[in-house]
């Protein structure tokens, strides 16, 4: 069987990454913005299963379960955040949320 | 290496802590006091983990397979963390009726909050490490946004979500880099061939990313944009928590990572980073800090600085500078939440009172009061003999040790220009006519914080060898 070099993987998840960090700084909808950081730790995900996979090693497998565990519970709090904010202002584009200034 | 039973027997604190916050949830769903029991719960908690860990400090071990040290270094953060939380307790029991944040889950966020920043003080993994910080930082964005109808609440809190998770996202993807290329997530593992791990380009790279979204955590130069914003709109006891132990559970992590590397006698390769940061945090956080007039702002200016100045240790790299920045630490943690209480008595109902025009002439409301304010800015100013100053002498002369009297005399002039600003919340508090007029509240439980805090300011710096001690012979 012909196996995909290992290379093409970490490629594909540091551009994974790039995507997200440049989305975190662009786009302005906070809901976009932490769909972003999501991706951020996804990307980190596909690295630890590619590394994984080709040590033969089952530390990176387990670590990604924790990643995981870790972003659902970032996404229940973050989501209620953001509703919070919806309820008082109406509006989740973080342009708009500018009390504190300097 | 004791025997395996007797492993469980070690974490003792932590189990209670977390049999703790199970019990806490348990009294809030079927009694209808919980908001009247778990003060006191969360205080006694508190007090028991933090000196049953600081009695058992002899017993240093490492034990799960090297994947948790205990006792020793841990033991001392644990006291640190344990102690900070207590005096927050003591200090919002009052506070968070008034803030409207009275609910029975801000006891159990606190407790949370402080066993992640137990596992992070222990853990020599950096699996640990990540489940330690995730669990601090959660527990955090709720805190900072506890009262959903308030917008500075709502603000503060996504702020510092967003960003907070942003580090993350960068620390995940470095241990990732890490591991793949060391095969290992052991902090020991990895830093044994450092040197040879270090040809390695996606090493390096993994490495910074750690670093920079550990930078985030500490709050430093160039990567505080969330601090002041979020200081400012949180709730004043939640300030006073996030600044002081949050940022004393980072700084432990930094002081795991760099110290394993220098029992290995790997060459301070990260030198160069940390002085960019020290320098940058210590200049930028006491020259803005000159500008601000609210108060909560100036304070997370100069805890930016602060942060700046332990990096300074960081960057020196030698046993004693971190020994230097663990004493800089308990200092720091008792003299902010000091001040950050006695702002959380005057800031009245709805925030209105955070200006320095509203600290004039505090004097003649409470000579209790202005004098404690007066001790917690001289502290912060680093001026003998109160403990900040001799936190900041110890990490100087690490920094000296290391051939690097040219980060000190950055830090000194730093300090210099810092005295400034803590000075003059000094002179309005004695020697500017009062302009408004105002009732201070009477809290037992502010009172009884400030006045624990500020003992504990003198004596550590009345006597700071007999802690000094204790610290350098505990870090190795």
């Amino acid at each position: 069987m012909l196996q995909v070099p290992m290379e093409y993987y970490l490629i594909l998840s540091a551009f994974m990454f790039t995507v997200g960090v440049a989305g975190v700084l662009i786009r302005r909808n906070a809901i976009v913005v932490f769909m972003s950081i999501e991706l951020m730790l996804n990307s980190a995900n596909l690295t630890f299963i590619t590394f994984s996979s080709y040590l033969g090693n089952s530390i990176g497998q387990i670590f990604v379960f924790f990643v995981m565990t870790v972003a659902a519970a970032e996404a229940a709090v973050g989501l209620a955040i953001i509703i919070a904010i919806f309820r008082n202002k109406l509006s989740v584009n973080i342009d708009e949320i500018n009390i504190f200034k300097w | 290496m004791p025997a395996n039973n007797y492993e469980y027997f070690l974490l003792l604190p932590h189990i209670v802590l977390s049999v703790g916050i199970v019990l806490s949830i348990l009294i809030e769903i079927f009694t209808r006091k919980g908001k009247e029991v778990l003060p006191w719960f969360s205080s006694l908690l508190f007090l028991f983990v933090g000196f049953y860990s600081i009695i058992n400090i002899d017993k240093n071990f490492f034990i799960f397979g090297g994947m948790v040290e205990v006792g020793g270094r841990a033991s001392i953060f644990n006291f640190i963390f344990n102690i900070a939380a207590l005096l927050t307790v003591l200090a919002s029991t009052d506070y968070i009726k008034k803030y409207g944040i009275n609910y029975s889950e801000y006891y159990i966020l606190i407790q949370s909050s402080v066993l992640g920043m137990m596992v992070m003080a222990m853990a020599h993994d950096i699996l640990v490490i990540f489940m330690g910080l995730e669990l601090m930082s959660i527990c955090f964005y709720i805190l900072a946004g506890l009262n959903r109808k308030r917008s500075s609440n709502n603000e503060a809190s996504l702020k510092y979500f967003l960003l907070g998770s942003f580090a993350t996202g960068f620390i995940v993807y470095g241990i990732a880099l890490v591991y793949g290329t060391t095969g290992s997530t052991s902090i020991q593992n990895i830093f044994e061939n450092f040197m040879q791990y270090f040809n390695n380009i996606l090493f390096i790279v993994g490495m910074l990313l750690l670093l920079i979204g550990f930078s985030f955590k500490i709050a430093a130069v160039p990567f505080h944009m969330w601090v002041p914003d979020v200081y400012q709109g949180s709730a004043t006891s939640v300030t006073g928590l996030m600044s002081t132990a949050g940022k004393a559970a980072a700084f432990s992590v930094l002081l795991i990572l760099l110290g394993t590397s220098l029992s290995y006698s790997s060459p301070i390769v990260f030198r160069n980073y940390f002085s960019v940061i020290a320098v940058l945090s210590t200049l930028v956080g006491s020259i803005i800090a000159i500008a601000q007039t609210n108060l909560k702002r100036m304070l997370a200016y100069s805890s930016i600085a602060h942060a700046g100045y332990m990096a300074i240790g960081l960057a020196a790299g030698n046993n004693y500078s971190f020994a230097g920045i663990t004493f800089y630490l308990a200092a720091y943690v008792f003299m902010n939440i000091g001040a950050f209480t006695i702002i959380s008595l005057i800031e009245g109902k709805d925030e209105t009172r955070l200006t320095l025009n509203s600290y004039a002439g505090l004097n003649k409301k409470s000579p209790f009061l202005a004098a404690m304010m007066s001790l917690f800015m001289f502290a912060l100013a680093g001026i003998p003999p109160m403990a900040g100053f001799f936190g900041k002498y110890y990490v100087f002369f690490g920094a000296i040790k290391s051939d690097l009297t040219w980060l000190a005399i950055v830090g000194v002039l730093s300090s210099l220009i810092s005295v400034y600003f803590y000075l003059r919340v000094v002179v309005y508090v004695y020697f500017m006519n009062e302009n408004e007029q105002f009732e201070i509240e009477k809290s037992v439980g502010s009172n009884l914080a400030i006045s624990l805090t500020g003992l504990l300011v003198l004596l550590f710096g009345i006597f700071p060898d007999s802690l000094m001690n204790l610290i350098v012979n505990f870090i190795k």
